[in-house]
């Protein structure tokens, strides 16, 4: 492994993992505070950069960074609102399954309006090309930026649950609804707040990683399973487990996909000779990078048998 | 005098009436609907039967919210089928009429080394587990080409070997009618499950786990045997799918499949036992002939999904319940000038949005032949302002009318439930009485 590699691999790995932590944020607030697993929570990453490509033909990429989370704020909203309210007296399951409909015609809905081929929502002109370049290789602003505004959310939802008195109300309206209901504080409306606040988290994301990556309707799809990966690996509830969840998932995969040693270049270097006949031929000859879309649930797996808490989850349930 | 015995069980009639219509049901349904068509349709809603009622061992009868209920019929249709192969070369024999207990015994296999790491957590935990490990085998099958056959899928030809009393399983009547027949022995079984013991302990599982486990029970093992159970049910569904089809791939253990089976099943109705037979047929009438019809199903279905979570969440099989509650106490007729204003609005406040829909689908994907588009016999134009104000009209009538009918329709409905209750009062006070 050569140094460049190893830097570029970093760079681009924390930057992923940065992303995976804006999307799984808001998922596992939502999660902590109403119980609430959002199966939805990807469809509103799709949504945010969708909005976001459209607003930003109208009023450029940089109000549109500001707006278009605050549509998706709404849209979570009114659905919790709506439709989320009206089952929590039916139990967690029909929630979770009212969720799952949702996600379903979240896609159906997008391609309704945006057609189902990938949109051509591009980079705006600050943010491309290098930020900087290390052993010839450079690194895009875009990235850099993903990190930042990450970094952003990270300490802003911080500050904003610990350091202020709607955190005080939303942490207490958690724990002991009830107590805070006969405080005078309008309960339901707190958990509207904080499931709108959660979507926004990925609209965000959505807008910021769908014109570095690419806008489609297969984009919810491909980061749906792994945030939830994220999230339990975790620890379920925990904001510090998620991000140190993204992060590890973030380097594990960017690394994984540009490796193409496999267990047959390992037995190589034991003078094993390895031939198509002999037994165990198609895993032996696998390479890491072939590996990489099944490592982050392989972790999910060895986590559960090992520490089925998750990182720094707290609960045992 | 109290007695010590246990009282004989009368002879259920009820019961056995049910079965052998169900039988009869199975045998006949093929001879009703001639076409070739439908006896495809059929032999799918069989072996989807099979699938629906095992995943609802998982979601109805243990509270288990699986997302991962494609990978155990799946890799029963994978294996399978590597059988029929293995055994049309020659290289070991095995009927065709055993190959679904293959598919059987592999998913019973995978489940019980999925499934002790999947349910090592209950509830919201247990439905992402299951959403990874539905990934990880997805993500697999790309990696193993050699086993799940790549892009490309395997095939297979069922007709192999001696015919044995001249069936050969080349005609598709053969095929289902061997559906048929796993399928009554499948729903026989998995109904007589819910009857013993660790099928009661699986709905006390569901309802409360820490009594469970108070009373000397642990409810991790009790829902790990019921994960192995229905693994092994839904093998045997996607064994019969394999011969179904001739040929399997990759997509059968994605999470698009499981997703759908959790839909359907959902939609048939979790909470009773046939619930999942009306969602396997439902499935199929979906996925063929919806699909068929229209371009937006997928909208169609997933609004249905979630009108019927928020206010029927038993399913259709709750609905044809209370009704037949209803109808018990004779008090169906009253009814049925409320549900015909019910139809009649739903259906006016349906087709206006259903055109609409169809319309903007319309312009999205068709609009390269012409702004026409042939809508229930009507032609609709796609780009007039009055086409589209008139079916917002009907639309807006047609709900604002629904509504009304169903204000008036709760409140004799909840009259009706009110009357039934004090019957059942004072049936009970007059038994007191005797």
């Amino acid at each position: 492994m050569t140094l460049e590699f190893f830097t570029i691999s970093l760079l681009n790995g924390l930057s992923y993992g940065l992303l995976l932590f804006m999307l799984s944020a808001g998922l596992t607030l939502i999660f902590s505070m109403m119980g609430v697993l959002n199966f939805a929570h990807a469809s509103f990453y799709m949504v945010g950069a969708y909005v976001a490509y459209s607003l930003s033909q109208v009023m450029g990429f940089w109000w549109s960074l500001l707006a278009a989370p605050l549509v998706v704020f709404a849209l979570g909203a009114a659905f919790e609102r709506f439709c989320l309210r009206r089952v929590h007296q039916f139990g967690h399951v029909p929630e979770l399954l009212v969720t799952f409909g949702l996600s379903y015609l979240l896609l159906e809905v997008v391609q309704l309006i945006w057609g189902r081929a990938a949109v051509n929502y591009a980079l705006p002109g600050e943010l491309q090309g290098p930020l900087f370049t290390v052993f010839g290789i450079h690194f895009p602003k875009s990235r850099a930026f993903i990190m930042a505004i990450s970094l952003v959310m990270l300490a802003g939802i911080w500050l904003l649950l610990t350091r202020t008195r709607i955190g005080l109300v939303i942490q207490a309206a958690l724990t002991h609804p009830e107590m805070a209901q006969a405080l005078g504080h309008n309960v339901p409306r707190i958990f509207m707040l904080v499931f709108g606040g959660g979507a926004a988290l990925a609209g965000l994301a959505g807008v910021v990683g769908g014109n570095t990556f690419i806008t489609e309707p297969a984009m919810a799809g491909s980061v749906g399973a792994i945030i939830f990966v994220v999230v339990v690996v975790g620890g379920l509830g925990s904001l510090s487990g998620a991000f140190l969840a993204s992060i590890l998932i973030g380097l594990i995969q960017t690394f994984a996909v540009a490796m193409d040693q496999s267990l047959m270049t390992l037995l190589g270097r034991f003078s094993v000779v390895v031939t198509p006949d002999t037994f165990g031929y198609p895993l032996l000859k696998l390479t890491i990078s072939q590996v990489a879309p099944i490592l982050p649930f392989l972790l999910l797996v060895l986590m559960l048998i090992f520490r089925p808490r998750g990182l720094l989850g707290t609960r045992e349930g | 005098m109290a007695s010590t015995f246990q009282a004989v069980k009368p002879f259920n009639t009820g019961r056995w009436v049910v079965w052998t219509l169900y039988a009869l049901l199975l045998v006949a349904a093929p001879l009703l609907f001639k076409s070739s068509l439908s006896l495809t349709l059929l032999s799918q809603a069989g072996y989807l039967v099979i699938i629906c009622l095992s995943y609802n061992i998982l979601l109805g009868q243990g509270g288990m919210l699986s997302f991962g209920h494609a990978v155990y019929s799946g890799l029963g249709s994978f294996l399978a089928i590597h059988a029929m192969n293995l055994a049309a070369s020659g290289r070991f024999y095995i009927p065709l009429s055993l190959i679904p207990l293959v598919g059987g015994l592999s998913g019973l296999f995978f489940a019980a080394l999925l499934g002790y790491v999947s349910t090592k957590k209950a509830g919201t935990t247990f439905a992402m587990i299951t959403l990874g490990m539905g990934e990880l085998v997805f993500a697999m099958s790309l990696m193993f080409p050699e086993f799940f056959g790549g892009e490309a899928g395997i095939t297979t030809n069922r007709a192999y070997g001696k015919p044995l009393w001249g069936i050969t399983f080349g005609p598709q009547i053969q095929v289902y009618y061997l559906i048929a027949v796993y399928c009554f022995f499948c729903t026989a079984a998995m109904f007589a499950f819910t009857r013993t013991p660790l099928g009661r302990m699986l709905n006390a599982v569901r309802d409360n786990p820490e009594r469970v486990e108070f009373i000397g029970y642990n409810p991790r093992c009790v829902r790990y045997h019921a994960f192995i159970i229905a693994g092994f049910f839904a093998g045997i569904g996607g064994g019969l799918a394999a011969i179904n089809s001739e040929i399997v791939t990759a997509e059968v253990v994605g999470s698009v499949r499981s997703g759908s089976l959790l839909l359907f099943t959902f939609l048939g109705g979790a909470t009773f036992f046939f619930g999942p037979i009306l969602g396997a047929v439902l499935m199929v009438l979906a996925l063929v002939w919806l699909s068929e019809l229209s371009m937006a199903w997928l909208l169609y279905v997933g609004l249905m999904f979630l009108f019927m979570v928020m206010h029927a969440p038993g399913g259709i099989a709750s609905l044809i319940v209370m009704n037949l509650r209803v109808a018990s106490f004779g008090k169906l007729k009253t009814l049925w000038l409320g549900y015909l204003a019910l139809a009649v609005t739903a259906f006016a406040a349906l087709m206006g949005a259903a055109a609409m829909v169809e319309m903007i689908y319309h312009l999205q994907l068709n609009a390269a032949v012409g702004p026409e588009l042939k809508f229930m016999g009507l032609t609709l134009n796609a780009i007039q302002s009055a086409t589209w104000l008139s079916a917002g009209l009907v639309f807006l009538t047609g709900l604002g009318l629904f509504e009304l009918a169903r204000r008036r329709f709760v409140v004799q409905w909840s009259r009706i439930q009110d009357e039934i209750e004090d019957e059942i009062e004072t049936e009970i006070k007059r038994r007191e009485l005797l």
